[in-house]
């Protein structure tokens, strides 16, 4: 089977020995890929905004955006207007740039530590994002979101900041960074719950769990402009450092005899996938499974090179968030279900499967 | 184009354990010379040192006129490859991504493959005989195949100095032959650790015999593969034999 498949498989060797065509998913030709990928990533996000309980098309959906863009006045309520424009078109847009930016901080770890189960939470980000939250939370300092945010963004470097000193004293291979990103998780989930259990009313904590759940019911263009600058930020340096991940391989010893400076490569992917991470969980909490699980869809559809990799895996987890949180929206309406319980669902049928396989090998 | 090797009196500790001793190697342009020893000798790290990727203690390694320790990682790279014993993936890379992965040093990182590397993964493919594997999945193939494809990798950098560690290891007696030879045949300056006396015998130039991270003997094969010499470091009684040149040995049992 696994002979069959790597045959459909195409590489640069195989197209110059010009075989048939009909053996080349077209996804794998990088030419096709953005165009294609951005096509149904844009069709994603005007549908989702077009779902919802308040009765609005497609083309009211497109006339608002028209007319926000300086287009002429799309001559619906106020309220219409705003309901697209507010809260259903940032919020789709949102959930593409973080699932976008979770994928991509999936693949870079996952190649970066030569661990297939690795998330962007593994460096202890989320755990420490979560205690800084709840600080703010507890501590009433701050005004509403934007406080939760920051705090939550302090949380989340200083937890970053605790494994990089922990991984480096320790060595600095990887193993020893994942080790101290779990240590680093476990201290700061523990310091969470200490706040929480020693000083937080029903109300914070109900506030609080929501927020730890994963949400992006806060979306506004502020976060949208944010977010989205860093996850860009972060595509364009790991496209331009593609061949030292590809390096990866094999390990560091061998990513270093191909050329690569292991050490100064290494700090910089980290660095970039921290603040992304770190930006990401401060706005809409800690939405699991998008960067475990669609970099290993990315790469059963393009190959491990991360030229490709890259551009597909942000694609696939920007296009996958959109949908996840418009279910997430409308499956129990009018309640809202957590997205990254609604991720959680979706994603561990998928992490059972990866599992599945590498067990049959 | 072939290169010089030479380590001057280069020592390695880790862990407060002096693993490399004061090796002092040299391995002229396109010589063969095999590292013999003992496991735990220092073979494998002896070959990380001359590879640049560990910095010594003490002593240098010069790579041409250069010190291995203030070339950028990238420049060695673009002359010296090293197999290693590291064969296993957590991916699902095809057998001409690995081999691709050859060509990273030679250009820039965000720059994808120019058909120049394409036609080099192919020639170096059918020069260990791996053409027919391309289109596999790393993953699937024997641990001979993955030897071969490593192989391929390492001469797909189009290095001048080639460092082999074990690299006859899973490789039936067939296929043991097939690569000496065709390292033996590479231009390439090549410094290989092997664990058969008489394989490193018959295929190199010149071996070094290492004992304890220290230079136990060195010199042409009839020199070094020696009754008394493989007595004394591999602790077994062996039968020592020399035809046109070249040392047999056989090996009667643990001492």
């Amino acid at each position: 089977m696994s002979t069959t498949r790597a045959q459909t498989r195409p590489t640069e060797t195989g197209r110059t020995r010009n075989r048939p065509t009909r053996n080349r998913p077209a996804l794998s030709r990088p030419a096709l890929l953005w165009p294609v990928g951005a096509a149904v990533l844009l069709l994603s996000i005007a549908t989702a905004t077009t779902i919802g309980p308040s009765g609005l098309g497609p083309s009211d959906a497109f006339a608002v955006t028209v007319a926000k863009l300086g287009g002429p006045e799309s001559g619906l309520s106020r309220i219409a207007e705003s309901i697209i424009w507010d809260l259903r078109l940032p919020r789709a847009v949102l959930a593409a740039v973080c699932g976008a930016g979770l994928a991509l901080c999936g693949v870079v770890l996952q190649s970066l530590l030569r661990n297939p189960l690795a998330d962007p939470f593994v460096l202890g980000v989320s755990s420490g994002a979560s205690t800084g939250a709840v600080t703010i939370v507890v501590l009433g300092v701050g005004a509403g979101s934007v406080g939760l945010a920051s705090g939550a963004f302090l949380g989340a470097l200083l937890a970053f900041g605790l494994v990089l000193v922990l991984g480096m004293a320790a060595g600095g291979t990887t193993e020893r960074v994942i080790l101290a990103g779990v240590a680093a998780t476990q201290l700061f989930s523990a310091l969470t719950s200490f706040i929480v259990f020693v000083a937080a009313d029903a109300e914070q904590t109900r506030g609080v769990l929501f927020w730890l759940l994963g949400s992006l019911s806060n979306a506004t263009w502020r976060e949208v402009v944010v977010v989205g600058a860093c996850v860009l930020v972060g595509i364009l340096v790991c496209l331009l450092t593609a061949g030292g991940l590809d390096a990866f391989m094999f390990g560091e010893d061998s990513a270093a005899s191909l050329g690569v400076s292991v050490l100064r490569l290494r700090i910089v992917l980290l660095v970039v996938t921290a603040l992304v991470t770190a930006v990401i969980v401060s706005t809409s909490g800690a939405i699991g499974f998008v960067g475990l699980v669609l970099p290993h869809a990315a790469r059963a559809i393009v190959g491990t090179r991360h030229g490709l990799l890259v551009p597909t895996a942000t694609l696939m987890g920007a296009i996958f968030l959109v949908w996840v949180d418009t279910a997430a929206r409308v499956v129990i309406a009018p309640q809202e279900l957590p997205v990254g319980v609604a991720t959680a669902l979706v994603g561990v049928p998928a992490f059972v499967v990866i599992l599945m396989r590498r067990a049959r090998r | 184009m072939t290169g010089e090797l030479h380590a001057d009196r280069v020592s390695w500790s880790a862990g407060g354990r002096v693993v490399v001793d004061d090796v002092d190697l040299v391995a002229a342009p396109g010589a063969t010379i095999g590292l013999l020893g003992p496991n735990g000798s220092g073979k494998s790290s002896l070959l990380r040192l001359l590879a640049g990727l560990r910095p010594t203690s003490s002593g240098v390694v010069r790579l041409g006129d250069e010190d291995v320790a203030r070339m950028s990682r990238r420049s060695v790279a673009r002359r010296l490859a090293l197999v290693d014993q590291e064969r296993s993936v957590d991916t699902e890379p095809s057998v001409a991504d690995v081999v691709g992965l050859g060509r990273l040093p030679h250009r820039p990182p965000w720059a994808p493959a120019s058909p120049r590397d394409v036609e080099v993964v192919r020639r170096c493919a059918v020069t260990t005989r791996t053409e027919h594997l391309l289109h596999r999945r790393y993953s699937t193939l024997s641990g001979g195949e993955r030897q071969r494809v490593q192989i391929a990798r390492a001469l797909a950098q189009e290095p001048t100095e080639l460092l082999l560690d074990e690299p006859t290891n899973h490789l039936d007696v067939r296929h043991q032959l097939e690569l000496l030879a065709l390292v033996a045949a590479a231009e390439t300056t090549t410094v290989m650790a092997l664990h058969d006396l008489n394989l490193a015998a018959r295929h190199c130039d010149q071996l070094v015999l290492l004992q304890h991270g220290r230079v136990r003997a060195a010199g042409p094969p009839a020199a070094v593969v020696t009754r008394d010499l493989v007595a004394e470091v591999f602790d077994v009684d062996a039968l020592v034999t020399v035809e046109h040149g070249t040392p047999h040995v056989r090996f009667l049992g643990a001492r």
